[in-house]
């Protein structure tokens, strides 16, 4: 069993308890062992980064010493938290001048950045430590038949030469995790493109302009469902459908679901079991088509 | 004459201060080529931002209008640009630079103040609702581990970052 120190970061459990439940049930499932360290914070992601970037730097490197004194792995289901802590983690071991820097700001807390664990998106989690050739034969309810549009995030992705998770240009590897649960992942306009998430709260309006292009184009290339890698994202494409309606008097029911959550069905979850309820559009489309005869979700 | 070269001077005033921090190393190799607006996905939707633009203010030593302006704001962070640029120009680090900048001179919009708010006040910038906490054994999660707010303020502290929340709240009062 591999085993990691979960970073759950602060919008998981602060909005999305349905991700959480379908990654913790679906990774434990595939033989990985999640393990909850206290003390961890916030990650120091963007919007601290834009305030102040040894801060968002000293933050994120003080959640990395708790997963070092522990000697774990770290793996986050975040992409703003992966982006935060795999960039830190990349740039203060390459940069000696700034490890000292960063560990004078820590050594307040009594603590020290060692350098020594990796942080990990748990898409390469599923990738490397899993294997699609192991996830295909986990598989006891096929997604076949479900064309899914997906959508990492752009923090899963770039700036590439810190993340290295996958081309940014061309990524497959998200694409690949879904098709390896029977599924489609069927291209769409702007695919690479960013939801506009980040805007909110400073400039809504741009930022549900950008979403909504994000819907138009699924809706067009006939999804069944966008796949996200971030809760962020998620609350974007999902909270986002809602707005659109008093914003654009346009109706959407485009289904958003967390790649854990198609993930946990495929592994044969019966759907109560997650937490479904919490989405904002519902996905009994999606169940249908997968099969399942009773609506378990509601719109609220 | 003279005071044309007082200007000029004035104006790679703003590009160096820039390369001094972290991230703005790259600002003067922009050779304004425009790739980074063609690649925004925010340029697409408002004039408001264009990341060319912002680059081109800075290098000209704009201060006041870059700092003050609107624009660094509507930055997604998406990074598109970042990747794209031939110049390998580092554009979305550079308006990050912008924006620590334009913050410690208190300037900074109030979604901010509020993530700065709650990373202080409980070590996330997007606060814990107390029921999802209670509801977590219902849906079967295990009890949510707590921040170590303690140790978070020593590092805040540290860097100063609890002093930029203040300096903005004491533009506000004045």
């Amino acid at each position: 069993m591999t085993s990691y120190a979960l970073f759950l970061g602060c919008t998981i459990p602060a909005r999305q308890p349905h991700y959480e439940i379908s990654a913790r049930k679906s990774l434990a499932e595939l033989g990985i062992e999640l393990i909850d360290l206290a003390g961890m914070t916030c990650c120091g992601p963007a919007p601290v980064q834009s305030i102040d970037l040894e801060t968002s730097l000293s933050v994120a490197a003080y959640n990395i010493t708790l997963a070092e004194e522990a000697g774990l792995n770290i793996v986050t289901l975040c992409t703003g938290c992966f982006e935060s802590l795999a960039m830190t983690n990349t740039m203060l071991k390459k940069n000696k001048l700034l490890k000292e820097k960063v560990n004078r700001i820590l050594s307040n807390a009594g603590r020290e950045f060692k350098g020594n664990v990796e942080v990990r998106h748990y898409m390469q989690v599923l990738i490397n430590d899993v294997g699609l050739h192991q996830l295909k034969k986990c598989v006891s309810k096929s997604l076949a038949g479900l064309k899914v549009a997906s959508f990492s995030g752009c923090h899963a992705l770039r700036p590439s030469g810190l993340l290295k998770l996958d081309d940014p240009e061309r990524p497959h590897i998200f694409d690949d995790l879904i098709e390896a649960l029977g599924a489609k992942s069927v291209w769409y306009r702007n695919k690479l493109k960013c939801c506009g998430g980040l805007l909110r709260g400073y400039a809504d309006d741009v930022a549900l302009a950008i979403a909504r292009e994000k819907i138009v184009n699924t809706t067009k290339a006939s999804a069944d469902c966008i796949a996200t890698l971030c809760p962020f994202c998620f609350l974007t494409l999902d909270m986002g459908q809602i707005l659109m309606k008093s914003a654009y008097h346009e109706e959407h029911s485009m289904p958003i679901l967390h790649y854990s959550e198609l993930l946990s069905l495929s592994l044969g979850m019966n759907p109560r079991e997650l937490a479904l309820d919490f989405h904002k559009i519902k996905v009994d489309k999606v169940l249908d088509k997968l099969g399942y005869v009773q609506s378990v979700s509601t719109t609220t | 004459m003279a005071g044309m070269e007082k200007e000029e001077l004035t104006n790679l005033q703003f590009s160096k201060e820039i390369k001094e921090h972290m991230g703005g190393e790259t600002i003067t190799s922009c050779y304004q080529c425009g790739t980074c607006a063609s690649s925004c996905p925010v340029a697409k939707i408002t004039e408001r931002f264009n990341p060319r633009n912002v680059i081109r203010l800075a290098l000209l030593g704009d201060r006041k209008k870059v700092l003050l302006g609107d624009a660094i704001w509507l930055c997604s962070s998406c990074y598109n640009c970042q990747e794209r640029c031939p110049q390998e120009v580092e554009i979305t680090d550079i308006i990050y630079v912008l924006r620590n900048i334009s913050m410690k001179e208190g300037n900074m919009p109030n979604i901010y103040s509020e993530f700065a708010a709650g990373l202080l006040k409980e070590g996330r910038i997007v606060p814990m609702s107390k029921f999802l906490e209670k509801k977590r054994s219902d849906i079967g999660l295990p009890p949510l581990k707590p921040a170590d707010v303690y140790s978070l303020r020593k590092i805040l502290a540290a860097t100063g970052f609890d002093k930029i929340l203040q300096r903005k709240e004491e533009k506000v009062s004045l």
